[in-house]
């Protein structure tokens, strides 16, 4: 619970107030907001997308392979469907209450301006599970963590730095704008920006949100059939 | 034992791509007895343990646990067994007592009950000092104790247990042991898999012996033993690493000889005579030991193998 405090304190501290002192200094505002403001809901969106991925790999493949628990489990009455939705409930609480967190956090540093805000929690929990959906089907028929390792490096590090987390897309030139566009977490990003601020239209919240229940509705689907095939062949 | 059986199998096969772990297999298991499965690593057993458990799916044969299908009634027919499966499969980072209440919560069970029977069982296991303990601080034997104990925690008819006793030291086999005969008293019907002879032995009213996927034999431990083999064995060894030169010498002495590579088992009915006579013409083994037939002469007879390679 303390490092669930403490990590958004240190971020937006870092980034919001110590980068945010240069910026605002030498660029003006960001889209009409301190950079503190900017980057606030970006970072609750990254560490949704973060305690999607940890709980989502390595302990599912603990919970298939190693420790075998999931197998525990598949000798009790629940179906592998259950024990899916199970995990995914859980990622989910995990990450709601992270984000009631968050948003005490930066409401403290004064960077919320709606009452859209009240909705973060759950887009916290949406990005989360649309991460844990795929990531739990992908794990459940894994044979190693080796395939974990690359997709830390070449997909959530990158997303984390590059989804308009940082800066906004308008940043990037026209012919890039759209590759950033279907990256998961540009998503979780803009859907937080919109709740922080107020703003953005219902099309591209509807979209936002669309893409993102699409990968829950994806992950479930692939999930389903990975953890059967895997528990109970 | 009367009644209508509590399991029946017809023909199963289980089938892993190109590979049949399961040939067909058939038996029947009545309400109350401790009824095993005896056969070395790569046999079949677990394969047949997870069909019968309602969680694989065989690829052919019929199959009928409390008068249900699997098929059709998987999730009820799990609610009233109990699995111990080879490896223990406890949450390291729970405490005993956690493991035990958060399996009982699989089952639906209330809070009130999972509490009060989770403190019956850790007295049954004799885990009730370590309730709060973390489970990755137990030894080997007290958490197959837990597995058991979780087991148990559904009250169930059946209890399946594959390969209970592999790795434990022999105090911790027997208490094992000594808690399955205080089921068995209660009235919990048992299978159980082993490749050990011994455990086969004093655990099981009847078993099947399998090997490459099939049944080679069935029937009581003692019956199996007294069809299959003679009452004692004679075991010689010589300083040697071929055995082989002996047969012809010894063959007279025994109504059957093994050679195996460490060693030579005359299969006779009076061991102490035998050797007796042996000694008279002159035949000096470096070591010679009498026995009384087990499993391990059973099995060796039908397959030519032995249970442990």
């Amino acid at each position: 619970m303390a490092s669930t405090v403490l990590f958004p304190i240190f971020y937006l501290t870092a980034l919001g107030i110590g980068v945010g002192h240069l910026v605002n200094n030498h660029s003006g505002l960001v889209q009409g907001q301190t950079y503190l403001h900017f980057v606030a809901p970006s970072l609750l969106a990254t560490t949704a997308m973060q305690m999607g991925e940890s709980e989502s790999l390595w302990p599912v493949l603990a919970a298939v392979k190693w420790i075998r628990s999931y197998h525990a489990a598949a000798a009790s009455p629940l179906e592998p469907e259950d024990i899916l939705i199970g995990k995914l409930a859980w990622v989910a609480t995990r990450a709601f209450a992270t984000g009631v967190v968050y948003t005490i956090v930066i409401a403290a540093f004064g960077a919320l301006e709606s009452w859209w805000s009240l909705t973060l929690p759950f887009l916290g929990a949406l990005t989360a599970l649309a991460f844990a959906a795929p990531l739990v089907a992908f794990a459940a028929r894994a044979q190693s963590d080796g395939p974990f390792t690359v997709i830390y490096r070449f997909g959530f590090v990158p997303m984390f730095l590059f989804s308009a987390t940082f800066y906004p897309v308008s940043v990037y030139p026209g012919y890039l704008r759209p590759l950033v566009q279907i990256v998961p977490l540009y998503h979780g990003v803009a859907l937080a920006r919109a709740a922080a601020f107020g703003e953005g239209s219902l099309g591209a919240v509807t979209l936002h949100l669309a893409f993102l229940l699409a990968m829950v509705v994806v992950g479930v689907a692939w999930g389903r059939h990975t953890m059967r095939r895997r528990l109970v062949d | 034992m009367t009644g209508d059986p509590i399991l029946e199998a017809r023909d199963l096969v289980k089938r892993f791509g190109e590979i049949e772990a399961v040939k067909g297999v058939s038996f029947t298991i009545e309400r109350g007895e401790s009824f095993g499965f005896l056969g070395p690593n790569g046999a079949g057993k677990t394969s047949t343990m997870r069909m019968i458990s309602a969680v694989s799916r065989p690829s052919s044969g019929s199959l009928t646990i409390f008068g249900l299908d699997p098929n059709i009634n998987g999730p009820v027919i799990r609610g009233r067994l109990g699995v111990v499966p080879q490896e223990d499969t406890l949450e390291l980072e729970l405490s005993v007592r956690q493991n035990l209440e958060m399996f009982g919560r699989y089952f639906d069970l209330p809070r009130d009950t999972l509490h009060e029977r989770a403190s019956e069982l850790l007295d049954f296991a004799q885990l009730s000092e370590r309730a709060n303990d973390k489970v990755d601080d137990l030894s080997g034997g007290m958490k197959r104790r837990l597995t058991i104990a979780r087991a148990l925690i559904n009250r169930p008819e059946l209890l399946i247990l594959d390969e209970p006793t592999t790795g434990l030291d022999p105090q911790a086999r027997h208490l094992l042991w000594e808690r399955l005969y205080r089921l068995k008293r209660e009235g919990v019907t048992q299978i159980i898999t082993t490749h050990y002879m011994d455990e086969a032995e004093q655990l099981c009213d009847r078993l099947v012996v399998m090997d490459h996927g099939t049944i080679v034999a069935a029937g009581p431990p003692r019956e199996l033993i007294a069809h299959h083999s003679t009452r004692e064995v004679v075991e010689l060894r010589f300083g040697t690493d071929d055995h082989e030169e002996h047969h012809e010498r010894l063959a007279p002495f025994a109504q059957r000889i093994e050679v195996l590579p460490d060693r030579i088992l005359l299969y006779v009915d009076q061991g102490d005579d035998t050797l007796q006579e042996i000694h008279r013409v002159g035949i000096v083994p470096a070591s010679a030991l009498v026995r009384r037939s087990s499993l391990e002469d059973v099995f060796l007879r039908l397959t030519g193998r032995t249970l442990v390679d």
